[in-house]
């Protein structure tokens, strides 16, 4: 055997790790944003008067959660230029990972809705709010309460699915150690750091999310 | 050049995903395996064995699979094993359902209720046979949902195995792409292929809850 662990490369590659783990952080924090808004809009149309509505959605969630994120990253990148649509990797990736995003959310999002007590609306109505007032003061932040740790874990979720977009060359911390490990033939040890990273980058997303909603939830995370 | 027809096309990407197939299932089986060892170590008696599963599962859920497929294939040879795609692909899905499962069986366990114990060991069985006859029947019930659930997600999963090189359903359709440049075709089929498998499993599971639910 005779294979001793080298780490002697990691001096010189700190900055490189560290921009990946940026990028990885932007990605997720672009997508959760965006997939958590557009989550809330696909929920309410889920539950619209319009049946188009719904159906397309429910159609899109299905589609969405049966197949696997690398196969949608793929169409997205190298089947859309075909119908003309050009997307830089980042842009992509970004694409990608918020239509994914959206489709879980937006079964949670809707489990949320649904567990508020009707009273609450019927509530805010008589005392004349207008509807989306009501939509957005009384109904949303109770859902929110109570879905905040799924909402938590889909993102951390997520964050680690997001390893895969390196396949389409954004540069984020997995291509970073692609990358590292061509360089310094030291395949191990760059992805048993890398691991290590990510592990630690998803304990603390977790943390910070938490602490995020106690502070911001009127009565902490439930 | 060859030409691909759009038969062709189908028919080859067709015979790559049994491969998928088979890797499910083999990671799944195996994952069910390894999966009760971790869940009796979770619910053991002893702090220290139930510290190790609790690190064991959070070291699963909290990195990325592709990383631990990549250290399991650049890994082993260090320690001396030949590895293949193959065995790395069996091995890191393997790993990484039984922490998955582990967890999700936990959860059933817990929720049996504290008495069902007292009256196995009322009845003289010991530790294994209350597991066995009383308490595992009950737990599984429970979660038979969210483990098929969970089937879903594993096959999904498998896609990643084509980046260390393992021929399955995207790998080949990767090559497919490269010798007729019709991403769009290639990769909706695979998509729907995918769905087609994932899809019954899904509504199975729905089925399951609903059911539970009515009990």
């Amino acid at each position: 055997m005779g294979y001793a662990l080298d780490f002697g490369w990691l001096n010189d590659a700190v900055s490189l790790i560290a921009s990946g783990a940026a990028m990885t952080i932007f990605l997720i924090a672009v997508s959760a944003i965006a997939g958590i808004v557009l989550s809330i809009l696909g929920a309410a149309a889920r539950r619209s008067r319009h049946a188009i509505l719904r159906q397309g959605i429910a159609g899109y969630v299905e589609l969405v959660r049966n197949t696997p994120f690398l196969v949608q990253l793929f169409f997205i990148f190298f089947g859309l230029p075909s119908l003309g649509i050009r997307l830089d990797p980042v842009v992509a990736a970004i694409l990608a990972m918020t239509l994914n995003m959206t489709a879980y959310t937006t079964e949670i999002v809707g489990a949320g809705l649904d567990a508020v007590p009707k009273g609450q609306r019927e509530a805010a109505l008589a005392l004349g709010l207008r509807p989306r007032v009501v939509f957005m003061k009384i109904v949303l932040p109770q859902a929110l309460k109570v879905i905040y740790p799924a909402l938590t874990s889909q993102i951390v979720i997520m964050m680690l699915e997001s390893a895969v977009v390196s396949q389409i060359a954004v540069r984020e911390l997995t291509y970073e150690a692609d990358m590292l490990q061509a360089r310094t033939f030291r395949a191990f040890e760059t992805y048993l750091i890398v691991t290590l990273v990510y592990l630690a980058m998803s304990i603390g997303l977790r943390r910070l999310l938490i602490a995020g909603g106690n502070r911001m939830l009127a009565g902490g995370v439930s | 050049m060859i030409e691909f027809t759009l038969w062709d096309i189908i028919r080859n990407l067709l015979l790559a995903a049994r491969w998928t197939v088979l890797l499910s299932a083999v990671a799944f089986a195996g994952g069910t395996i390894v999966g009760l060892l971790i869940l009796f170590l979770r619910i053991s008696k002893r702090y220290w064995m139930r510290q190790f599963a609790e690190y064991y599962i959070g070291l699963f859920q909290g990195t990325p699979l592709l990383m631990q497929l990549f250290l399991l294939f650049f890994g082993l040879p260090l320690l001396g094993f030949r590895i293949e795609p193959w065995t790395a692909a069996v091995l890191g899905l393997t790993l990484c359902a039984s922490a998955f499962l582990a967890e999700i069986w936990r959860g059933g366990v817990q929720a049996v209720p504290l008495g069902q114990w007292d009256a196995g060991s009322s009845l003289g069985l010991h530790y294994l046979k209350q597991l066995r006859l009383i308490i595992l029947p009950q737990a599984f019930a429970i979660t038979r949902a969210p483990t098929v659930g969970f089937l879903v997600q594993l096959i999904k999963s498998t896609a990643l195995t084509s980046i260390i090189g393992f021929e399955e359903l995207v790998r080949t359709s990767n090559a497919i792409n490269n010798a007729t440049f019709e991403p769009f075709t290639v990769y909706g089929f695979v998509a729907l292929i995918y769905f087609a498998l994932c899809f019954p499993l899904t509504r199975y599971a729905k089925v399951l809850e609903l059911r539970a639910l009515k009990h």
